[in-house]
């Protein structure tokens, strides 16, 4: 074998495993297209999004999955709110403060947190944080919003953390060495010149943790309390998307009206993925700060 | 001569290596379904297992709707059901080819649970149905002290909750604002640490963190359940495509042995007999 047709063996290797993922992403959309889309023929798809009734085993059954989503959306603003102060500032500190031995420490013990497994997080939360919101606060019940936002911005933190840590690591040094050479401290570089200079990049991260609490399902099933009742506080339990769909699917008789529903909520909470990550990618590529003359 | 029979035995030990490779093959017995049946066929399978040597029963817990859909699709052997299969999953395996086979294996007893500080005792199906409607909302308007009821229900289309929705609800919907909890371990451990909270689970699952509750008037145990006297009690199902015939037969059989049958009860179902 010449070295060119093993250089193009090669090639051709990579690009196959590369169009095999690719081809295992587009099958797994087709199914869940196929089974989900069934359901708008029993119900318009405007009361399947904005009907805030889910009683998918009454008869007749209701498929409205409003109150699902709002439970979804509610649980990831409230975690992004918990998780970007801390993972931006954790990244910032890691970064751009901390000596070299505590950055050493740091990061791999923040890695090590995105490698916790979802249901350890969730039986925590179960377990612990749940008895103690309700004592502290007199709440008929612990397994409500807030614990769930916080449980789930534990999960974001790592990936917001390492994220914003990359996108300061790339501002150019010439940028920091210009600020304090103009006589600013180092609290005023890290804020006036860095932090804006990584912005594209922090906000991509926070994103990309959004994206990954939206669709983050064991941790909501055992902490968010499963109530379908559209929440009127932060006390309240809620079913956020993934939860119904974990929940109720093993049970839903094989492609019954349930089960499609369950598939269409799949739709939904994919597009929304797909939404958040379309909107990161944008965001990084549209801003991308490619050197010093683009400031 | 010393050839040819030395020939006869390398084959001979061929066709015996596999003989034991297919024999090892049939020694397997898949079983799927529901997770209220999941720890009593793991414990029935274990101790079958142990009496014979060889033979391998795996089981996993995805719900009677999922065992049963792996039954249609001839993916496991025996399904596990904590409900009679529907209609629409008797036409759907016909279709395929199937002829779903029930077999009794245990009566599931559900018992309603709060926490052990509440100082109610009992509750009548009609106390227990407004209050899972939402239009019982404080524990002082069935006897108990001033608070809030936190309602604790299963996922839809769990087994358990179809039998309490049968028996308790009557078809009505159960209030939005119940929780949801996707097992009866964690119905328990919920109920367990909320002194607000009522909830349902089976027997087996019942323990000294909860209270169980009587059911107008009558307390869930093994006797009453058997005589029929306690309302929300079940049989429990294993389904088999057609009558079960080699190890899913003999492991049935064991099931309803007096020995099958004393696992049960250990794990706290009531035996059938």
């Amino acid at each position: 074998m010449t070295r060119t047709t093993k250089e193009l063996a090669i090639k051709r290797l990579f690009l196959f495993f590369a169009l095999l993922s690719l081809f295992i992403l587009g099958i797994i959309i087709i199914f869940l297209f196929y089974e989900g889309l069934p359901i708008f023929q029993a119900i318009s798809p405007l009361d399947f999004l904005f009907g805030v009734e889910w009683y998918p085993t009454y008869d007749p059954p209701n498929f409205g999955i409003g109150a699902l989503i709002i439970g979804s959306f509610v649980v990831t603003v409230f975690s992004t709110i918990i998780a970007v102060p801390l993972g931006v500032l954790s990244a910032v500190y890691i970064a751009e403060i901390a000596p070299l031995f505590v950055k050493e420490l740091f990061k791999p013990v923040i890695e090590l947190l995105a490698g916790l497994p979802s249901v350890v997080l969730g039986f925590f939360g179960m377990a612990i944080l749940a008895p103690w919101l309700q004592e502290t606060f007199d709440l008929p019940t612990g397994l409500n919003i807030l614990n769930a936002s916080i449980m789930l911005a534990f999960m974001a933190v790592p990936t917001i953390c390492s994220i914003s840590e990359d996108a300061l690591y790339s501002v150019p040094k010439e940028f920091k060495e210009a600020s304090y050479a103009l006589g600013a401290t180092k609290y005023e570089t890290i804020a006036r010149v860095t932090m804006p200079a990584a912005l594209s990049g922090i906000t991509t991260a926070v994103i990309l943790g959004m994206a990954r609490a939206i669709g983050e399902t064991m941790v909501v099933l055992m902490v968010a309390g499963g109530a379908t009742a559209v929440p009127e506080s932060i006390f309240d339990s809620v079913r956020p998307m993934p939860a119904s769909i974990a929940a109720e699917m093993a049970e839903a008789p094989f492609r019954s009206q349930h089960y499609h529903a369950l598939f269409a909520t799949g739709i939904v909470l994919f597009l929304l993925s797909l939404g958040f990550n379309l909107v990161a990618d944008y965001i990084s590529n549209r801003f991308k700060e490619v050197g010093s003359a683009t400031l | 001569m010393k050839r040819l029979s030395r020939f006869v035995l390398s084959l001979l030990l061929c066709f015996a290596t596999i003989g034991a490779g297919v024999s090892h093959a049939a020694e397997n017995v898949t079983v799927n379904g529901s997770t209220t049946v999941l720890p009593v066929a793991q414990a029935s399978a274990e101790a079958f297992m142990k009496m014979n040597p060889g033979v391998n029963i795996s089981i996993s817990g995805g719900g009677s709707g999922n065992g049963i859909k792996a039954l249609i699709d001839k993916s496991t052997d025996i399904a596990n059901a904590s409900r009679f299969i529907k209609d629409s999953e008797v036409k759907q395996a016909i279709e395929k080819g199937v002829y779903p086979v029930p077999h009794r294996i245990a009566i599931d007893c559900i018992v309603p649970i709060v926490h052990p500080s509440n100082p109610i005792s009992g509750l009548s199906i009609e106390q227990m149905s407004l209050i899972y409607q939402g239009k019982i909302a404080n524990w002082k308007e069935v006897g108990g002290p001033n608070m809030t009821i936190v309602v604790v229900s299963r996922d839809t289309s769990s087994g358990t909750y179809e039998i309490w929705e049968e028996r308790i609800l009557h078809k009505q919907k159960v209030t939005p604002k119940a929780q949801l909890q996707a097992s009866n371990g964690a119905v328990n451990q919920t109920v367990s640490k909320n002194k607000y909270a009522i909830g349902y689970i089976g027997l087996g699952y019942l323990n000294s963190e909860v209270k169980g509750l009587k059911v107008n008037g009558i307390e869930a145990s093994a006797d009453t359940a058997l005589s029929g006297v306690y309302p929300i009690a079940r049989p429990l199902f294993m389904f088999t495509n057609g009558w079960p015939s080699g190890l899913t037969a003999k492991y049935i059989n064991f099931i309803v042995s007096p020995k099958g049958q004393e696992i049960m009860k250990d794990e706290g179902f009531v035996p059938i007999y």
